[in-house]
């Protein structure tokens, strides 16, 4: 084909784009992922017992603010990388700042507690299950998030999947903490951000060979 | 360059409304620009040129919708067409490969001589042992003078002096046989 008809043809009717319809496309997936997510909860993991009375503490909500910062990182870092020339540095800080004030606040109170304690403090009763439960939370909205940036045109692949995934991982680790009765920031630090850590890992090996366009 | 960035986003901000007159403006003025970074990049296959201008200009259209407004226009654009490069490149596995013949000489010029590492053996083995030892020891596997002197079984400072007279009658072999 000639490059003027080409042309002529892209030009023939240009659908006009409102602006800022990258941040509402990531918008729309965030709430997609968590009612994904919390369907998931409702329908096989079930809500912890004292959800009512939890939510009136303090925990909760620190949880819920850790991981639901960690997903504003993500996806803070994907409104950048999902353009040719973006460049997502200043989200990626404020997600390792993040990351390192909650998990050094953990491991701070882990190290004052008692030695007797120190152990179900880390592991609560549920260290097994936390990651494999954050990440198939994760998933449909991972999923989700990778089919819309290949429409979209990240030049960095495997850190565009990352951040997909760290972007899936908190949105899922927020509405898992309506099941999850853990209440220790060690455990929190640990276990929910191996959760999305690992979402994000996964998202860079899918997204290194998906999201070539 | 500043003229024509601030002329190609007011018509990307026009085509991103709807308007397609200006729409089709911009896409023929990019195209152009961009005819002229592919040939500058891609001397080697000439004829691949305008592949990647229309498929640059294809991302150009299809993904619109990444364009920043708040953002210059160029940069956003050239990024597409980088990425086209060397996705290009990715495809045909050239990495940037230049035939070795073109460098045969510039290689020569490096080469050691190819009877050098002999001839280093054979002169040192016309000293004495213990100064043979001593170069061996302090120019070749880089001990210290002390080290070599412990090795070999005299101090240091003898071992200084000796290895000064070894340096010395090797060079002057060396040269020897150089002029001969």
């Amino acid at each position: 084909m000639r490059t003027d008809d080409l042309i002529d043809q892209l030009a023939a009717d240009p659908r006009a784009i409102p602006a800022g319809a990258v941040q509402r496309r990531f918008l729309g997936l965030a709430v997609a992922a968590a009612l994904a997510a919390l369907v998931m909860v409702l329908a096989w993991l079930g809500t912890r017992q004292d959800l009512a009375q939890a939510m009136t503490g303090r925990m909760f909500w620190m949880k819920a603010t850790y991981t639901g910062l960690l997903g504003l990182a993500g996806f803070w870092a994907l409104e950048r990388l999902a353009r040719p020339e973006g460049v997502p540095k200043k989200a990626l800080l404020f997600g390792a700042l993040v990351l390192a004030l909650f998990v050094g606040l953990g491991f701070g109170q882990w190290l004052a507690a008692d030695w007797a304690h120190r152990r179900s403090m880390m592991m609560g009763g549920s260290w097994k299950v936390c990651f494999r439960y954050i990440l198939t939370l994760a998933l449909p909205g991972l999923a989700a998030t990778l089919v819309v940036l290949r429409g979209m045109a990240p030049t960095r692949p495997a850190l565009t999947g990352f951040a997909a995934g760290a972007f899936a991982g908190g949105v899922a680790a927020t509405v898992y903490g309506l099941h999850c009765g853990e209440s220790t920031m060690v455990f929190v630090g640990t276990w929910y951000t191996l959760g999305v850590l690992g979402t994000g890992v996964l998202g860079a090996v899918i997204g290194k060979w998906a999201l070539r366009w | 360059m500043t003229e024509t960035e601030a002329a190609l986003k007011a018509l990307m901000l026009l085509g991103l409304d709807g308007d397609a007159p200006a729409y089709r403006l911009l896409l023929s003025q990019l195209g152009g620009r961009l005819r002229v970074y592919f040939e500058r990049r891609m001397r080697d296959a000439p004829g691949d040129v305008e592949d990647l201008v229309q498929e640059t200009l294809m991302a150009v259209h299809t993904r619109r919708a990444t364009y920043d407004r708040a953002q210059p226009f160029t940069p956003w654009a050239f990024a597409l067409a980088r990425y086209k490069l060397i996705d290009h490149w990715r495809r045909r596995k050239v990495r940037a490969a230049v035939p070795i013949d073109d460098y045969v000489e510039v290689l020569a010029a490096y080469a050691p001589e190819p009877g050098s590492a002999m001839d280093l053996d054979r002169a040192l083995d016309t000293l004495p042992e213990r100064q043979r030892e001593l170069v061996r020891a302090v120019k070749i596997e880089g001990l210290s003078l002390a080290e070599a002197g412990d090795r070999t079984g005299v101090s240091e400072g003898a071992a200084k002096v000796a290895l000064h007279r070894a340096l010395k009658s090797l060079g002057e072999r060396m040269r020897g046989r150089a002029d001969g």
